[in-house]
């Protein structure tokens, strides 16, 4: 069975995002950029899967700018098997890559699709349910657990009280939530080989697939500041203040 | 055209948030339809009827809703869907998970997590952890927009809105329920709580989480968590507040031995009054709270447990 897996360029979640002074969007130039640390997850996953048996293959999906091509590498170095890179400079949405992932989906035929459950940029929370959607597959949202046996994957996923298990019938789309795995670092030897690993670059007008955006942004603003309060010294102080002050006890 | 909120439930009554979603419907269009989808779901179709501002509730009785499995919630909303301008959900973990496979069925995109409806085709929805806020305008026909609860009021009781049955769609058979291991508690619900206490690292073990429980039961508070604290295994996944966890803004967050990373804010910087205790002074979590006690949270919490009166 191979595993598709897709990951997404983000600006690393270490970095303090600054909003570009005309309101058009966020600053990336020279921001350094990283793999989306859901869908590193969901790498460290496909690859254990292989690792386990379970799966023959394990590549590796991107959209977007050239850089991306840096992105698939990490997944490559982390132990993936190949990438596969759809290159285009326009701005993409959930259901375009939706749709490209689904082109890629009809041609490579995985067992199974494993994606991040939202990207640390946009916030969505959709491609992967969107991608189980147009394929008519079904779908292992904000996965815990997973175990794959004869045909079917048990899920064990997060949910608002807590824990709930489903059974997936294969192919399936799963989305990966914190707890799923702790991904690897890649080795110094992976990162050298991983240099050799195929990526097979791609262009949307190839698979058939029209990309505009759905959603126009029209302003990306700061949001409001929380002014910092005051330190007090003992609880006593706390005590009244809340009580008095601002009334919430 | 009307707007459909579709409204998860426990089978007795809907989720409390289908009340905020209702209001934000309320200012995308006048006609708020409501859809309870399950098996039994008489009483629940009830419970949203009497949601104010509610025109009509729309049950769909099926034994393939009873655990709202997506693959079988969707079709029946994208069946309604012509019907209507706007789909709209909670952005919780029903919500995030059926809403986006809808719009792709109905091939729209989706306004994700929107905090304001600026006009019926645009709305105001956070980005990077809610460290910029994007207005967007969307030109798709049908609109699916999921909605943060705790930007919208919840809109008032005592409506009586008409019943209709709708017919079911019947189950794909893709996916089945198994069962779930629910985290157990007397406490508020962390989303609608008015007062919420929550743990971090600073904790240092499960074990000591008791501390904050004594003081969330004498403060009538529901008990949350940094990831940090999840991860460590100290509480169950469903205690995290954060980006990717739970977004709460109750009157009063008390956010103990949490450092404050970007992510936690997110979920928690909409509190009406933040209290931080630390014993980091320079710990970020500071910079958001209005009263901030520097010190050692385990000589703090039982004094200030002792300090408040019982709710």
């Amino acid at each position: 069975m191979k595993v598709l897996v897709a990951v997404k360029r983000v600006i690393d979640y270490n970095v303090k995002i600054r909003v570009k002074a005309d309101n058009t969007g966020v600053e990336t130039a020279n921001v350094k950029m990283s793999m989306n640390p859901f869908d590193e997850i969901a790498v460290e996953e496909a690859i254990r899967m292989r690792e386990k048996g379970a799966a023959t293959e394990v590549i590796v999906f991107s959209a977007g700018a050239a850089q991306c091509q840096e992105t698939i590498r990490t997944a490559l170095a982390m132990g993936a098997d190949r990438g596969v890179l759809v290159q285009t400079d326009a701005e993409l949405q959930p259901l375009a890559v939706a749709k490209l992932l689904k082109a890629v989906v009809d041609k490579e035929q995985p067992g199974l699709v494993i994606v991040g459950k939202q990207a640390i940029d946009d916030d969505s929370n959709a491609t992967g349910q969107m991608l189980a959607a147009l394929l008519g597959w079904s779908q292992g949202t904000f996965a815990n657990k997973l175990n794959i046996a004869d045909g079917s994957i048990e899920v064990k996923r997060e949910v608002d009280g807590g824990l709930e298990n489903i059974k997936l019938k294969m192919p399936a789309v799963i989305t990966t939530d914190l707890r799923l795995n702790e991904p690897r670092y890649a080795s110094l030897p992976n990162i050298m080989k991983a240099k050799k690993k195929p990526i097979e670059v791609l262009a949307p007008d190839a698979l058939g697939v029209d990309v505009a955006p759905r959603l126009k942004v029209l302003k990306v603003e700061e949001p409001p500041k929380r002014k910092g309060g005051v330190k007090l010294k003992t609880v006593a102080e706390l005590v009244d203040k809340l009580r008095n002050e601002a009334g919430v006890i | 055209m009307a707007i459909l909120v579709v409204a998860a439930h426990d089978g007795k009554t809907v989720r409390s948030n289908v009340a905020n979603a209702v209001t934000a419907a309320g200012q995308m269009g006048s006609d708020v339809h409501v859809l309870v989808a399950g098996s039994n779901a008489g009483e629940a179709a009830k419970s949203a009827a009497s949601i104010s501002g509610v025109a009509k509730v729309l049950q769909a009785e099926d034994a393939a809703y009873a655990n709202w499995l997506a693959e079988d919630i969707a079709p029946l909303v994208v069946k309604l869907a012509p019907n209507y301008s706007h789909i709209v959900m909670a952005a919780d973990s029903v919500g995030k998970n059926v809403a986006p496979r809808v719009a792709a069925l109905l091939d729209v995109g989706q306004v994700s997590e929107a905090i304001q409806v600026v006009s019926p085709d645009t709305f105001v929805r956070p980005i990077y952890a809610g460290n910029a806020m994007a207005t967007v305008q969307t030109a798709d026909k049908i609109k699916v927009v999921t909605i943060r609860p705790t930007n919208f009021k919840a809109a008032a009781g005592g409506g009586s809105a008409p019943v209709e049955q709708v017919g079911g769609e019947g189950g794909k058979g893709l996916s089945s329920y198994v069962g779930a291991e629910l985290s157990k508690s007397e406490r508020p619900e962390l989303t609608s709580a008015k007062i919420v206490v929550s743990g971090g690292r600073g904790l240092a073990s499960g074990e000591n989480f008791k501390i904050l429980e004594a003081l969330a039961d004498k403060l009538g508070a529901g008990l949350g968590a940094s990831r940090a604290a999840v991860d460590a295994g100290y509480v169950p996944n469903d205690y995290q507040v954060g980006q990717t966890g739970k977004v709460v803004a109750p009157d009063l967050y008390i956010a103990v031995g949490i450092s404050g990373a970007i992510q936690h804010l997110a979920g928690m910087k909409d509190s009406k009054t933040i209290v931080a205790i630390n014993k980091d002074e320079e710990a970020p979590i500071f910079q958001v709270a209005d009263y901030g006690i520097v010190g050692d949270l385990f000589q703090i919490v039982p004094e200030l447990t002792a300090a408040v009166e019982k709710k």
